[in-house]
């Protein structure tokens, strides 16, 4: 028999907790798969955000620490800067990064931290009971929006991608999504890099990857792809925001 | 090695080098900058790191980040910086993870002043972050025993794997008094720590992590640290007791304000005055036994801090309400004088309080 | 032996290194020190000032409210610190920049122009501290003029050391002042 499929060594057996059709474990195989990949399991650090993902060190077969909120870039240069020699990644949602995180992730982005930063943008705070995130688009309705975010009061979302590739410390941005499979294939390529950025010391890499919440959003997983597609991507543009090549001009 | 003439700040610095700490983590704020100074000069002299952080709440994070990965690291601030440091304290006591702060205290609340200030015993000895854990907390009254409390302190912090604060003022990080340093430690020589995250090659994954979402759990949990804490209340107190054996009035106060207090019973002693002084070295654990001790033949005792009277709720617990309690403070940045403080032992000695 | 001094003046009148020498001095000679600068912007009275105490035994607070000597460099200094002197204690006045005299009356008092003399002698007005300081050393003897002079290695910046000769002088000639009051 052959084996076609299987989990990724990177990937702990458990069970995750996450919605079903929230893609959550889409994104966590990829960088799995990644690390498997790059063969450095054994030698990555990752650092779990608080929020959805708040379980990630259950799930990743690897050395982890949980972060408080917002802080998983500062936990990720203390882990850096006294293992320089390891891989060392931050797994973070949008209102972990965008809100309350704002200042360790543009810091550690200006400071140049060898990291990778995985960026998970669902427009929504999923854990505490789909409020309004710095992300959730101007209409889109959430616990505390109930009306949908109006713009006047609540502002606009951030588009955190393009806010760090105009920082000279990062080396790689990209906006990547997961709701087909050739956009799963280009995201995988994409957090491949981001990784191999960092073994390769050239700076700061983050990957947002738009993903969604049915369960918050209200739809079913299908139609929440869609929504993705139809309402997230304009305001979100997918894409390489910034790669080396662009630092070294 | 020969004596120098050294600023508090500074020899802190050197004495954490001489520990072994390669790592420092932290924002820049009066009376404690020169700490940070002479560290980000020092540290790469001996392979070591220091980040100025983008602010105190990244700086604690930093450290547990650092501290999770095995090093020994601390950080410095002082008061409004130290509240902004209290989430990640309480995550490191939470995860177990041993780090050293050091609190240069000033005047509060708020943003309050930058002259020395002693109002933060509550938030050090208390709790100040959330959720039941202890911090241990040391403090010294002179910049040799700060250098001397410097290496215990990282060790303790590794022994109980538990954060550690220094608990200073804006006086002590100032003045310069003659210091002496032990040898450099070389961070190599320090037993591996088993629960750091470097990478899982060929072991078991390793989790930094203070969540417990099962209750039971996390009961479990909180009954081990408290463990820990019984641990240090029966092991590690520290204090210092002067002329207190036939006291009637013993003063205790700690840190600079024990230095005053102790010129004021100098004072008392030369006018005849049967005065002591006590010093609490550490502040959490409370030299429970010490204290009793000292106060055994005192009729009075007189606590002497810079803020309105946190540490004599301690004093008058610890001496389980037996003896009168008086309380002299003063705030604000503002400082006891040793004339104001013998005066206050005199108007006790002579009654004029009951 | 116990010396309290109080140090001040105007922020870069070299009050802290006088300061810092004193001490440096009496830690050379075994004796305990210590030495508490103000710090901060300085609000009250424009001054900046520092506490330097040299003793035979253990220091037991660094922190002066009386000292036994005064060394003021400027007039607000004067204004502020004349009142906690010890009663019999020394003040010693740069009266080059303080144009009035002491209220006190029960102090033994010293006026040097240090500012004109380190003009006049040395064409540098920035050794006027160390004029002070020589007169404090040659009166009290809480150290030696010799452990004064070892101390400015210490204390001066390598890049500056070409200024110990200069400095020592104006120290010596401080000294010499205060022998012949």
């Amino acid at each position: 028999m052959i084996t076609v499929f299987e989990r990724p060594k990177s990937l702990t057996p458990a069970k995750t907790h996450y919605c079903p059709g929230c893609t959550h474990g889409i994104i966590h195989r990829l960088v799995a798969e990644v690390i498997d990949e790059l063969d450095v399991r054994e030698d990555t650090i990752g650092i779990a955000p608080v929020g959805c993902s708040v379980l990630a060190y259950n799930y990743f077969n690897l050395d982890m620490q949980e972060a408080a909120h917002g802080r998983a870039p500062a936990v990720a240069t203390g882990i850096k800067r006294v293992h320089p020699d390891k891989v060392v990644f931050t797994y973070q949602g949008d209102g972990d990064l965008a809100a309350i995180g704002t200042a360790e992730i543009i810091h550690a982005a200006a400071r140049g931290e060898k990291i990778t930063t995985i960026f998970v943008n669902n427009a929504i705070y999923g854990m505490t009971g789909g409020q309004m995130a710095p992300t959730t688009l101007v209409g889109q309705e959430a616990t505390t929006a109930p009306s949908g975010r109006n713009a006047e009061t609540q502002g606009y979302p951030v588009r955190m991608s393009e806010i760090l590739a105009t920082i000279q410390g990062t080396a790689y941005i990209a906006r990547v999504s997961v709701h087909n499979p050739q956009e799963v294939a280009k995201a995988k390529k994409a957090i491949k890099k981001a990784f191999q950025i960092q073994l390769e010391r050239k700076g700061f890499a983050l990957v947002e990857v738009l993903s969604t919440c049915p369960t918050n959003w209200g739809l079913t997983p299908l139609a929440a792809m869609k929504w993705l597609q139809e309402n997230m991507i304009p305001y979100y543009p997918l894409g390489v925001q910034k790669t080396p090549e662009e630092v070294e001009v | 090695m020969a004596k120098v003439l050294m600023k508090g700040n500074e020899a802190l610095g050197e004495a954490a080098v001489r520990a072994g700490c390669r790592f420092f983590f932290g924002y820049p704020i009066t009376p404690q900058s020169e700490l940070p100074h002479y560290l980000a000069k020092r540290l790469p002299e001996v392979g070591g790191v220091f980040l100025q952080a983008e602010s105190e709440v990244a700086a604690i994070n930093m450290v547990y980040g650092a501290s999770g990965a095995g090093a020994r690291v601390m950080t410095s601030s002082s008061s409004p910086g130290i509240s902004l440091k209290m989430e990640g304290i309480s995550y490191m006591a939470g995860a177990e993870l041993p780090c050293v702060i050091v609190n240069m205290q000033r005047g509060g609340p708020g943003l309050g002043g930058i002259q020395p200030g002693q109002a933060d015993y509550f938030q050090a000895v208390k709790g100040g972050g959330h959720g039941d854990y202890r911090l241990l907390v040391l403090a010294p009254a002179s910049i040799q025993e700060m250098v001397d409390l410097m290496g215990k302190a990282f060790e303790l912090a590794d022994k109980y794997r538990n954060p550690v604060m220094i608990l200073g003022d804006g006086i002590l990080g100032q003045m310069m008094e003659p210091v002496e340093f032990p040898e450099m430690l070389d961070p190599a020589s320090l037993p591996d720590k088993p629960y750091a995250t470097t990478g899982a090659r060929e072991r078991e994954p390793r989790i930094v992590n203070s969540l417990f979402l099962d209750p039971v759990e996390l009961e479990e949990h909180n009954l081990k640290l408290k463990e820990k804490y019984d641990h240090m209340v029966a092991e590690e107190t520290r204090a210092e007791s002067y002329f207190t054996e036939d006291s009637e009035i013993v003063l205790v106060a700690y840190g600079s304000s024990a230095r005053v207090a102790k010129a004021a019973v100098d004072q008392a002693r030369a006018q005849g005055i049967k005065a002591g002084l006590f010093r609490p070295i550490t502040l959490f654990p409370f030299p429970k036994h010490q204290i009793q001790e000292a106060c055994q033949n005192a009729k009075q005792v007189l606590t002497v801090e810079m803020s309105l009277g946190q540490m004599v709720e301690d004093v008058r617990y610890n001496l389980e309400f037996r003896i009168p309690v008086h309380f002299y403070g003063r705030v604000g940045g503002m400082v006891p004088t040793t004339r104001a403080v013998f005066d206050e032992i005199k108007r006790l000695v002579d009654g004029e309080v009951d | 032996m116990l010396q309290e001094i109080i140090l001040a003046g105007f922020g870069g009148q070299g009050v802290m290194s006088m300061g810092q020498l004193l001490a440096y001095a009496g830690m050379e000679e075994d004796k305990q020190v210590s030495w508490i600068p103000s710090y901060g912007p300085e609000m009250r009275g424009g001054t900046a000032n520092c506490s330097v105490t040299i003793s035979d035994v253990s220091v037991s607070s660094p922190l002066i409210s009386e000292p036994d000597t005064l060394i003021v460099l400027n007039r607000p200094s004067l204004e502020k610190f004349e009142q906690d002197i010890k009663p019999g204690g020394l003040l010693l006045i740069n009266s080059s920049l303080v144009d009035r005299d002491p209220l006190r009356k029960d102090l033994r008092i010293l006026k040097i122009p240090a500012d004109d003399l380190a003009n006049e002698k040395f064409g540098n007005t920035r050794v006027a501290n160390m004029i002070l300081l020589g007169a404090f050393v040659a009166i009290t003897k809480a150290v030696s003029l010799d452990s004064v002079v070892g101390a400015l290695k210490k204390v001066l910046p390598e890049y500056r050391h070409n200024l110990i000769p200069l400095n020592r002088q104006a120290l010596e000639l401080g000294a010499e002042l205060a022998s012949g009051a």
